[in-house]
């Protein structure tokens, strides 16, 4: 059983002559609990087809489905609840709420879920805590460095425990020692929680920790490695 | 299917997202009270608008009112009351035989209930007044003077001469106009001509022994006044032509109508508001006029608010699209946009109401001076002092509007940070 999959799906940017084809024919299967690595060089499509899977923006044709659901098909309010119950979303740079607390933006999706205050506040501590982050929590942003916001977009994606996480080179503001840190931490959650991982990325420390590389080269998967 | 992926609620009815928006309520407001304060100066300058136009709308309408209710005072006060009793042709043809009995027993019993401030009866009709010089036709009014205080301007001290005394004063009492036009004054005596009780034509001289102000040049060349036996006397009557009252309270006289009618039924008794219809249709004119008049002060205000919001929502287009893709629907993003548009809303019109407030009952609590210009609004009919008037009706239409009107301008905005495209607004840089 799988927790994503791609059809045939094609991605062109503009029309005519200057159409980019960002995804050509791309087929993907995910099973539940991978942890999936997406390398390749930069323009080669990872970050679109990231944002596909995530319902961020529309396949030009073919089929994603995810959880079962044609994500293809939906509108933006149903794809902002699957987002909102299914997937938790890291991104390379723009993360966090500038106007929210550490706090705030971990207990953002739950408060969205409508999880009450008292759990939530629990969770967000726990969670926070865990990716190292004890005693900032009520710190905005701008008084965060930038390896900080980044483990504090990581406690927002997982506090709610999505079957799927999409991360889009996490690692890539980060220091060796931090990005060594986040990589344990998500294969640990993989491990503990069975949460699916799909993740791009540049960083050979993150593809080691792979258990599955595919590469990808103009928008097509050139190699599906599995490892350990 | 996967045991791992939590199943939103296919859809989610309304209800339910009733319910999540309720819960998602505090999130919004929240974002919506620190996203003002991320541009406090531009948050101001917006606020500044608000209040401005608010004060604005407050003042401008108070003083409207207040020219308006001060006209609406001095038709009352100028002999209409706020109810009158006739015989039922009598407002047709006010002719002698037009008159009615005195008030009856039945009648008196309501005339004299406590919603009744005022009453008095009157002769009321058409004559011929001559001087050595000039004739013209007016209006001899026979009165009770000491039931005319508070109910009419001939209750009120005159401006030369004397006032009547009793309703068996045989002095007359002319407009100061009249006086002029007759080329006459006081001391000196006019004759009085009309038709009596048989058809026949009275006459007698009078000697003018006091002259009135009336706030209309056609009232004080329209009117004589004598007392009201003198009257009756001269036209071999022993009936009356009217009776007007004013109330304690304006809102009563619907009922009181309706009271002495039904004590005399056969006598047409009508409220000021029939009397008077040409005014009716003024304050009708006032009021649409106001509307349009918020409507403009609020379109100038609007377009600030727009362009305030559009400005915000444009720069937080990144924001928005990362609140869309951890999983805000578009609606909520609609609402928080409005929430912090009724936030800026809420503070302005209290701002505005306070300043308001400030401005008509305290800086100018005891109305405004105009004595200096009054020689020019004499012309005008307007008394010399201005003073602001306004009812909880019209602030409260005032702020329901500002905020009514101010929500649906934020719609615009609000509904374009609902169409980013998500992974475009967060990749723009
Ligand atoms: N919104 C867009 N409009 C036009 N072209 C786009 C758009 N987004 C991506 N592209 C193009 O699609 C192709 C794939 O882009 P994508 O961002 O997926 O690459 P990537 O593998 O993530 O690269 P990087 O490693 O640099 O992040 C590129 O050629 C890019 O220029
Ligand atoms: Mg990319």
């Amino acid at each position: 059983m799988s927790t994503v999959t791609l059809k045939k799906v094609c991605k062109t940017f503009g029309e005519g002559e200057l159409a980019v084809h960002a995804l050509k024919d791309v087929d993907l299967e995910i099973k539940a609990g991978g942890f999936l690595c997406l390398s390749g060089p930069s323009g080669s499509g990872k970050s679109t087809l990231l944002n596909m899977v995530g319902g961020l923006d529309r396949p030009t044709s073919g089929e994603i489905t995810v959880a079962d659901k044609r994500i293809d098909l939906m509108s933006k309010s149903e794809l902002a609840e699957i987002r909102l119950h299914n997937i938790g979303f890291i991104f390379q740079a723009y993360n966090l709420i500038p106007v929210l607390t550490a706090r705030e933006n971990v207990e953002f999706v739950m408060q969205l879920q409508g999880i009450p205050t008292e759990e939530r506040h629990q969770k967000s501590t726990n969670i926070l805590r865990e990716v190292g982050l004890e005693g900032l929590e009520d710190r905005k942003p701008l008084e965060l460095s930038g390896g900080q916001q980044q483990r504090v977009a990581v406690a927002r994606a997982l506090v709610s425990e999505p079957a799927l996480i999409l991360a889009d080179e996490p690692t890539a503001n980060l220091d060796s020692t931090n990005a060594e840190n986040l990589m344990n931490l998500l294969r640990h959650l993989n491990d503990d929680h069975k949460i699916t991982f799909l993740i791009s990325t540049h960083d050979k420390l993150v593809m080691s920790h792979a258990r599955r590389l595919l590469k990808l080269h103009d928008g097509q998967i050139i190699d599906d490695i599995q490892q350990r | 299917m996967d045991p791992n992926i939590a199943h939103p609620q296919a859809g989610t009815g309304g209800g339910d997202a009733y319910h999540m928006m309720i819960k998602t309520l505090p999130l919004l407001s929240a974002l919506g009270w620190r996203n003002l304060w991320r541009r406090p100066k531009r948050t101001f300058v917006i606020l500044f608008a608000i209040t401005l136009g608010v004060w604005f709308m407050i003042v401008s309408a108070g003083m409207m009112i207040g020219i308006i209710e001060q006209q609406v005072r001095d038709m009352i006060f100028n002999l209409t009351g706020h109810a009158q009793v006739h015989h039922p042709d009598y407002r047709d043809d006010p002719a002698i035989e037009h008159s009615m009995l005195l008030p009856s027993k039945k009648l008196q019993a309501v005339l004299n209930s406590a919603e009744v401030k005022q009453w008095s009866s009157r002769v009321r009709l058409p004559a011929v007044v001559m001087s050595e010089r000039e004739s013209r036709g007016v209006m001899l009014v026979g009165i009770e003077p000491l039931r005319e205080q508070g109910l009419s301007f001939i209750g009120e001290p005159v401006v030369a001469g004397r006032a009547l005394q009793s309703i068996d004063d045989n002095g007359i009492v002319i407009g100061r106009r009249m006086a002029e036009k007759l080329e006459t004054q006081i001391g000196k005596r006019i004759v009085v001509m009309a038709q009596d009780k048989h058809g026949e034509v009275a006459d007698r001289g009078f000697r003018i022994v006091g002259l009135y102000q009336a706030e209309l040049e056609a009232t004080e060349t329209g009117y004589i006044f004598t007392g009201l036996s003198t009257a009756q006397k001269l036209l071999g009557m022993s009936e009356i032509s009217e009776i007007s009252l004013i109330t304690e309270n304006r809102d009563e006289i619907d009922s009181l109508v309706a009271r002495l009618s039904a004590a005399e039924p056969q006598l047409a008794t009508q409220s000021w508001t029939e009397l008077e219809p040409l005014m009716v249709t003024a304050l009708e004119v006032y009021d649409n006029f106001m509307i349009i008049w918020y409507l403009i002060i609020f379109a100038a205000m609007a377009f600030g608010l727009i362009n305030t919001m559009l400005m915000s929502v444009f720069e937080r287009t990144r924001e928005i699209g990362l609140f869309q893709a951890l999983g805000m629907r578009p609606s909520f993003i609609v609402i928080q946009v409005m929430i912090e548009t009724l936030m800026l809303l809420l503070i302005g019109i209290t701002l505005g109401n306070l300043a308001g407030w400030f401005t008509i009952d305290v800086i100018f609590a005891d109305g405004i001076d105009l004595t200096q210009f009054a020689r020019g609004l004499d012309a005008f009919q307007m008394s010399s002092i201005m003073t602001f008037q306004l009812e909880a009706r019209d602030i409260v239409t005032i702020n329901i509007m500002v905020i009514a009107l101010g929500l649906l301008a934020s719609l615009y905005p609000a509904a374009k940070a609902a169409r980013y495209i998500p992974i475009e607004a967060i990749t723009r840089t």
